[in-house]
């Protein structure tokens, strides 16, 4: 008796110092994480310093770019980034909303197993496939198609005029929709998946059809996760490279029109490293990288806030 | 209540159909019913015959045959796993929700076969409610839970719906609960307020028929009185079936307990005969706590 209390008490010990161990392992982990972070900060820091001298604020309003005259702006990075990125959002998310509902709530099992796996297939299919494709392939077809039926019943719209060449601000947003639709539909599809059986079966024991079980019970209870799924893909669109660079066409204005060229962030640091030799120039462009890092931070940091106000409107978490 | 309405109510609420005659059988019947309450089962208002289940290819319930009487509490216990609650989400097909289940036989609500293809499943719904094992409270604040229902089946005046959301909450004992956070979400009242919630949200819909599928199993024995003096005191406006793990409850509240055995109806009958004087041997054996 005494010595198996004994023999209890041994173990509990070393599994103490495992624990220990453990979390020292884990911590370390984390604060490796941590210390990537602040590094990739300081460093962007440091080195966009001479710019950040030169310029100021005015770095970010200005529209400049001019590499031989010293002169340097942010403005139409941000707002090609912004822009291509609104406008995959506003074409993936209710998309990618209805492609998650139809897996989960209509579709046949084994119509929702082979659709859900083309779908992740999707998602691992490398930007500079899209990027080509969007070049080759889907450019010449917005040129001949689309733009021309969009400029005919939309033209009145300042957003769709102007020249018909395919690539452009809304080319880049539609491939960027594309590559972003996998990630965030494969999430909500997870999500809505979650929603406990129970909760439809109350809806339905109400007498709801299956369209009001969706949008009251299903998409409520889901809503925090979907917004979840939306911050997935709008971090990916916002720094997505290599295929925005092949369509956006890389044009230093700013217009007003979608069937211009214009050029993002990370499309204009692809397409320029190679070629800053000058500490200014080099420095622009580091700056340009901490401006996207720092969009992101504060697009974090707005989702946050939003789903905390979210979920206390609904009460708690729900899933 | 407007002239409006009326016509959206069910059957029962008017009586052109039965004239004055109708209703003077009407009450004759109800008469006698009530002289014999004791000993006579009160009319059927949902009578499940030669019923058979299937999940898939496994068979759930061999042919029940039961009567559900009007106007009172029926308990249906047995152990885990014997068929409660399949034989429950019958009564409102809310089965079908999944492709692999089926079921065979006839289930008579008020006469009509409620399994043929050609119910209206929404219309079902409306007279049949039910209550689930959790509270099932929607992501909703509490008044627009109890209104969800109304606001699905019926048009009305906001005035109104505030009229029936009140009483609503009123039967179901919630009402001096949560008068001032009418606007709160649902969910973030405790369990067992939910589960009145739900009760309430249920009734506002004025169905014939109330399904209770344990609905007090995941809440506290405080909350779990109350449920059951709810189910006591609106027992003769609804038809109420309850299935309950509780042999107690059972005894408790319910006028007829059916037990089932392994898919099958063992013993059916009148409570206080089946729980002092089981005719089946196996149901003395449950009742007795010798198995189960």
């Amino acid at each position: 008796m005494e010595h198996s209390a004994t023999g209890r008490q041994q173990s509990w010990k070393t599994s103490r110092s495992m624990d220990l161990l453990f979390r020292g392992v884990t911590a370390a982990c984390a604060a490796f994480v941590l210390v990537i972070m602040a590094g990739i900060f300081v460093s962007l820091v440091w080195n966009s310093l001479p710019t950040i001298r030169e310029f100021g604020f005015s770095f970010l309003f200005s529209k400049a770019w001019d590499p031989v005259s010293q002169k340097f702006g942010a403005l139409s990075s941000i707002y090609g980034t912004l822009m291509s990125t609104a406008i995959a959002m506003l074409l993936a998310v209710p998309l990618s909303m209805v492609i998650a509902l139809f897996l989960v709530e209509l579709a046949p099992p084994k119509v929702s197993a082979v659709v859900g796996n083309a779908i992740e297939l999707l998602a691992a299919v490398p930007s500079i496939i899209y990027g080509m494709w969007g070049l080759f392939v889907f450019a010449p077809f917005m040129a001949d198609h689309v733009q021309p039926l969009l400029s005919e019943y939309l033209g009145w719209l300042p957003f769709f005029q102007g020249p018909e060449m395919g690539i452009g601000m809304l080319t880049a947003g539609i491939i960027l929709a594309l590559m972003i639709l996998p990630f965030i539909s494969t999430v909500m599809r997870d999500v809505f998946a979650m929603v406990p059986d129970v909760m439809k079966e109350a809806g339905y024991g109400m007498g709801a059809t299956t369209f009001e079980v969706t949008k009251d019970v299903t998409i409520r209870y889901g809503i925090q996760g979907m917004i979840g799924a939306c911050l997935l893909g709008l971090g990916r669109a916002i720094g997505e490279t290599m295929a925005i660079t092949f369509v956006i066409g890389n044009s230093s204005d700013i217009f007003i029109s979608l069937f211009e060229a214009g050029n993002s962030i990370a499309s204009r640091l692809a397409n320029e490293f190679a070629e800053a030799a000058e500490p200014m120039y080099l420095s622009a462009l580091m700056e340009l990288g901490l401006v996207l890092f720092l969009m992101t931070l504060i697009l974090q940091i707005i989702t946050q806030f939003w789903l905390k106000r979210v979920k206390k409107k609904m009460g708690g978490d729900l899933l | 209540m407007t002239a409006a309405l009326d016509e959206k109510m069910p059957r029962r609420f008017t009586d052109e159909e039965t004239g004055e005659e109708g209703a003077k059988i009407e009450a004759f019947l109800h008469h006698f019913q009530e002289e014999d309450e004791e000993d006579t089962v009160s009319s059927a208002k949902i009578s499940a015959r030669n019923l058979n289940f299937y999940y898939g290819d496994q068979q759930a319930l061999f042919d029940n045959n039961l009567d559900i009487a009007e106007g009172r509490i029926t308990a249906i216990i047995g152990p885990s796993g014997c068929g409660k609650s399949t034989h429950l989400r019958i009564y409102n097909r809310i089965f079908q929700l999944y492709g692999n289940q089926r079921a065979e036989g006839e289930v008579l609500l008020d006469g009509k076969n409620l399994l043929d293809s050609g119910t209206n499943l929404i219309e079902l719904r409306r007279r049949i409610g039910m209550i689930f094992q959790k509270p099932t409270p929607f992501p909703l604040s509490v008044f627009e839970n109890v209104a969800y229902g109304l606001r699905l089946h019926f048009k009305m005046p906001k005035s109104e719906l505030n009229g029936r959301v009140e009483s609503a909450l009123k039967k179901a004992a919630l009402f001096d609960e949560v008068k001032d956070k009418l606007d709160k979400p649902g969910v973030a009242l405790s369990g067992g307020q939910q589960q009145r919630l739900c009760i309430a949200r249920t009734i506002a819909l004025e169905p014939e028929i109330l399904l209770m599928d344990e609905p007090t199993s995941a809440i506290d024995p405080v909350a779990t009185r109350k449920v059951e003096e709810l189910a006591e005191e609106l027992k003769g406006n609804f038809t109420i079936v309850i299935v309950t793990h509780s042999m107690q409850q059972a005894a408790r509240i319910s006028d007829f307990t059916a037990f089932f055995y392994k898919g099958k109806i063992i013993e059916y009958g009148l409570t206080k005969e089946m729980f002092t004087n089981p005719k089946q041997k196996q149901t003395e054996d449950y009742i007795t706590g010798r198995f189960g």
